[in-house]
């Protein structure tokens, strides 16, 4: 077995130093009722080429974006990964270290997780961000968590536009601790209503969160919504595209607390999900009540300047039961894949994939809302991402586009029962002209 | 010695690149035309500018700053830092997996719903369970969803009064944080003198308010409890469940099964036990398992197979809801999936008799040197106290830990479990062979010789790593998070 070097002559001689005659008198403690007594039922071993064979047959059961031109977002999407990035996390050092726990041989790490900490926080405009959590829904929880333990309110606003899984974590995450959810209801133009949002939120409300293009892709006004939650000493989250935020405002020049988000765009492959990667940013002044992972810069006993975990008193491993979390496992890696395709892409290219999926979500925008029969849903700008209304079912659009190879749109109806009949269409920087306007063709045949 | 590396910010040049992108291809508007005034972001982020190759050695010379399995020994207890197969890395990042939308149609993803289904499927027969969802991202995000079940569930048979969670002392930090997270009261019980759950104490604890008791085991002593179906039968009789942090899993497979020790939830670490990559902190995955009586309160989606096609099913009214977005960290599931396919069963039970035999050897030889304050059969782990030497010359086990390294080898999980002095705990996995274990053996010996002999030379250390000992309490008392453009 490849994995296991012990031989046979090996386990004998370990048996005789250990003084034990078999190796069922080391499981003899095992207590008899537990005992399995039988073989495991699984499926016979396989060698690696079978391995390969079966797993490439699953495999070839599932539609990628690379067969089928995907339109589809709602919280993953496809943009370009540059080839430097699955090089340089499948640098065995990285992928398999654990936590930098003795930041003498974590310097790599560490380091790269500043860095990454630096990113995050120029991205949203924020003091401070953490070395990452499992994904943006998460971060999103975790933000409802830090905002209750900062002002002791109970109560959080969340507006109607956030996505609806997300909408769900939170509440799944607070279930215990006795939170009551408001949700601010939507204009007709897809913005969150602000008098909603301003009702609502009180001096009970630990926080108010929105989100930043929100679901359905519309640009939030942030400030009337900042103003809302602060009026009242709430604080204001905003969970965000971290893309948009190279063109558009970010949160923190609105007076954001928080900003967290999902960080898949950022150089992760779509996976059928995850692994991704929850970015979490906030005010230094809320730094010590984050939750997760932080490298901080010090100098070692030779004078060098290096990195370490710091402020670990506010985790689980050091404060038990009094942690801000019980957050251990993070999502490093992906962490490590986000830092470098903000590394890759940099300044002026982070910029330049926001502003061609703006660019390219406008052409698609305006060439299927010419069709006959398509119309906007909503009236506000939007960024790489919009819904319209469709003269057929967006289900049977959806499946009807699938049979020539587009993934998308979502059916809006599916995550929200009052927008039945709306599609929502996703278009990154990936799209070419020549697929959106295949798209639009077939848009116009199916709807004919 | 490995040279350290300036930040990736301090080798940014305006005008450098690293990128590439096709030309815009369709009519570009003025954004002023597409998003309305003060919308646009004034001042750009402060990335870096950068080449390709600037990236590249940056991320390469700071790999080489890191130890990790692939380098050399990690036996770093409780974290199971076995051998990461390659052909998982492999199998996940086929583009038939790895470029997947989750929301594609589903009838489009019959291939990866079938592997979920059937990854659960063999995690229930080697945990003994029922029913498990793939959908937490770690231990400490499975421990939260199970703990959330069984919540639920007490609460739907009229025992929502319950809140009170029973924690053995030995137990990993995440789980009295995860109690309190759920909303309970952590109370801890003592450990008794062969290292399990002291049945007395847990007595006392148990009364109509007991939710549930998380129990490791083996615990974080490598000891497998004795008594462990007596336990399960006193919570039970009390009206309370058994949770199981599988963390310590590597020292079960085929032998015993959480279930059958009479655990109602549990949660493996795909991260640990079958083998895939730590990543620096993770991605893990925390796949939960339950009994059937509680399988209706398991998160939303689940994976289901009706005969014919595989599918998600939301329509599930006692669900807790969802601890994360989508279905889980999927790629580190076809990881696992991939190594349980490899190993079979009697590959499976040969890795616990591997990881047990090889912590066993070692504490044989190591107890010679070090206090082994539980002197009896160890299962994966097993824990010494660097009492002897801190009594002798005053070098703790944080510098027996740092001087380690100056051998090219991770030192063990230190300090913990609380309930042992000076707590150096040691896990080995069945992937090392024995000319590895001895040669730690020889290290272990030879720093044991120099605490009495030289002991600055300990005190010191490390002496050959890239950096030396950090300044940890100027980090902690003037945080810096963040690099800033103007210092």
């Amino acid at each position: 077995m490849r994995y296991l070097p012990n031989t046979d002559q090996d386990r004998r001689a370990m048996l005789a130093a250990i003084g034990a005659k078999d190796i069922g008198e080391l499981f003899a403690d095992i207590a008899e009722p537990t005992r399995l007594g039988r073989e495991l039922n699984l499926p016979a071993p396989m060698a690696e080429s079978q391995l390969r064979a079966h797993l490439g047959s699953l495999a070839a059961a599932n539609a990628t974006v690379n067969d089928y031109a995907c339109f589809a977002g709602g919280g993953a999407y496809d943009h370009y990964i540059p080839s430097v990035i699955p090089h340089l996390i499948m640098r065995n050092e990285f992928y398999t270290a654990y936590t930098p726990y003795q930041p003498e041989v974590s310097q790599g790490t560490l380091q790269s997780i500043y860095e990454y900490q630096t990113m995050i926080a120029e991205l949203t405009g924020m003091d401070v961000a953490n070395a990452s959590m499992y994904d943006g829904a998460s971060a999103a929880a975790e933000a409802i968590l830090l905002a209750m333990a900062t002002n002791r309110r109970n109560q959080v606003v969340i507006s109607r536009g956030v996505h609806p899984e997300t909408r769900t974590v939170c509440k799944t995450y607070t279930a215990g601790q006795g939170v009551t959810f408001h949700e601010a209801a939507l204009l007709a133009d897809g913005t969150t209503d602000p008098a909603s949002a301003a009702t609502l939120v009180t001096d009970k409300t630990a926080c108010l969160i929105v989100q930043y293009p929100n679901f359905l892709g519309v640009v939030e006004p942030l400030a009337e919504l900042a103003k809302a939650a602060h009026e009242k000493g709430a604080l204001f989250v905003v969970v965000a595209n971290p893309i948009s935020l190279a063109l558009l405002r970010p949160p923190g020049e609105f007076g954001a607390d928080v900003v967290c988000g999902e960080g898949q765009p950022l150089g992760l492959p779509l996976g059928f999900g995850g692994p991704y990667l929850g970015f979490f940013a906030c005010l230094e002044k809320y730094q010590r009540r984050m939750a997760g992972r932080l490298s901080g810069m010090t100098v070692d006993t030779r004078g060098q300047r290096a990195f370490v975990l710091t402020l670990q008193t506010r985790e689980q491993h050091i404060r038990r039961e009094k942690a801000t979390s019980n957050i251990c496992s993070n999502e490093a890696l992906c962490a490590l894949a986000a830092c470098v395709y903000m590394s890759v892409m940099g300044k002026q290219g982070l910029r330049e994939v926001a502003a061609q999926c703006i660019q390219k979500a406008h052409y698609a925008y305006e060439r299927i809302t010419a069709l006959p029969g398509f119309s906007p849903a909503f009236a506000s700008p939007f960024w790489s991402e919009f819904v319209v209304r469709t003269p057929v079912p967006p289900a049977q659009l959806q499946s009807a586009l699938f049979e020539r190879k587009f993934l998308g749109p979502l059916d809006v109806g599916a995550f929200y029962p009052e927008y039945q009949g709306l599609a929502m269409f996703a278009v990154t920087e990936r799209r070419t002209r020549a697929e959106i306007d295949a798209l639009v063709s077939a848009l116009e045949v199916i709807a004919r | 010695m490995n040279r350290l590396e300036p930040l990736i910010f301090e080798l940014s040049a305006p005008g450098r690149t690293a990128y590439s992108l096709p030309e815009l291809d369709v009519p570009s508007k003025d954004l002023s035309a597409l998003l309305p005034p003060g919308a646009v972001r004034e001042a750009p982020p402060e990335l870096p500018e950068v080449s390709e190759v600037d990236v590249v050695r940056h991320f390469v010379r700071l790999s080489h700053l890191n130890h990790g399995v692939d380098v050399d020994f990690y036996p770093l207890g409780s974290c199971t830092m076995k051998y990461n197969p390659k052909i998982n890395e492999d199998m996940a990042n086929l583009p038939g997996f790895a470029h997947v939308h989750p929301y594609t149609p589903q009838e489009a993803v019959q291939g990866l719903l079938k592997l979920m289904y059937d990854l659960q499927r063999d995690l229930c027969e080697i945990g003994g369970m029922d029913r498990f969802t793939l959908q937490p991202a770690a231990g400490a995000h499975g421990e939260f969803a199970g703990l959330s079940i069984i919540r639920a569930y007490l609460v739907s048979m009229g025992q929502g009064h319950r809140n009170k969670v029973i924690i053995p002392d030995s137990g990993h930090g995440t789980n009295p944080a995860t109690a309190v997270m759920n909303g309970c009261v952590m109370v801890e019980v003592k450990s008794d003198a062969r290292g399990g759950v002291d049945l007395d104490a847990l007595r006392a604890e148990l009364d109509h308010n007991v939710a549930a008791l998380m129990l490791t085991n083996p615990n974080t002593l490598g000891l497998a409890d004795e008594n462990i179906h007596i336990i399960a039968r006193m919570v039970h009789q009390a009206g309370g469940l058994l949770y199981y942090d599988g963390a310590n899993a590597n020292g079960t497979l085929g032998w015993t099964r959480p279930g059958d020790m009479g655990f109602d939830v549990m949660h493996f670490n795909l991260h640990k036990t079958f083998a895939t990559p730590h990543g620096g902190g993770g991605p893990g995955s925390g796949p939960v398992g339950v009994k059937e009586r509680l399988a209706a309160f398991l998160p939303v989606p689940t994976v289901e197979f009706d005969g014919q096609r595989y599918f998600l099913d939301y329509n599930r009214p006692q669900s807790i809801g969802k601890v994360r977005s989508l279905y889980g960290n999927v790629g580190v599931a076809i990881k696992a999936y991939t190594y349980i396919r490899e190993m079979g069963a009697a590959g499976l039970k040969r890795v616990t008799e591997d990881a047990v035999l090889n912590a066993n050897y070692l504490m044989a030889e190591l107890k010679k040197h070090y206090l082994l304050p539980y002197d009896r059969y160890c299962k994966h782990e097993f824990v010494l106290s660097g009492n002897w030497q801190k009594n002798r010359s005053g070098v703790r086990t944080l510098d027996i830990s740092k001087r380690t390294l100056d051998f090219g080898m991770h030192p063990p999980t230190n300090y913990f479990p609380l309930i042992v002095d000076e707590a150096m705990m040691i896990e080995p996995t069945e992937t090392e062979s024995k000319e590895t274990l001895d040669r730690y053996i020889r290290v272990l010996k030879e720093i044991d010789r120099e605490t009495a002999e030289e002991p600055d030379k300990v005190k010191d250390s490390p002496h050959t790593t890239p950096v030396g000992r950090l300044d940890e309490i100027t980090a902690n008392r003037k945080p810096n998070l963040r690099w800033r453009k103007d210092g």
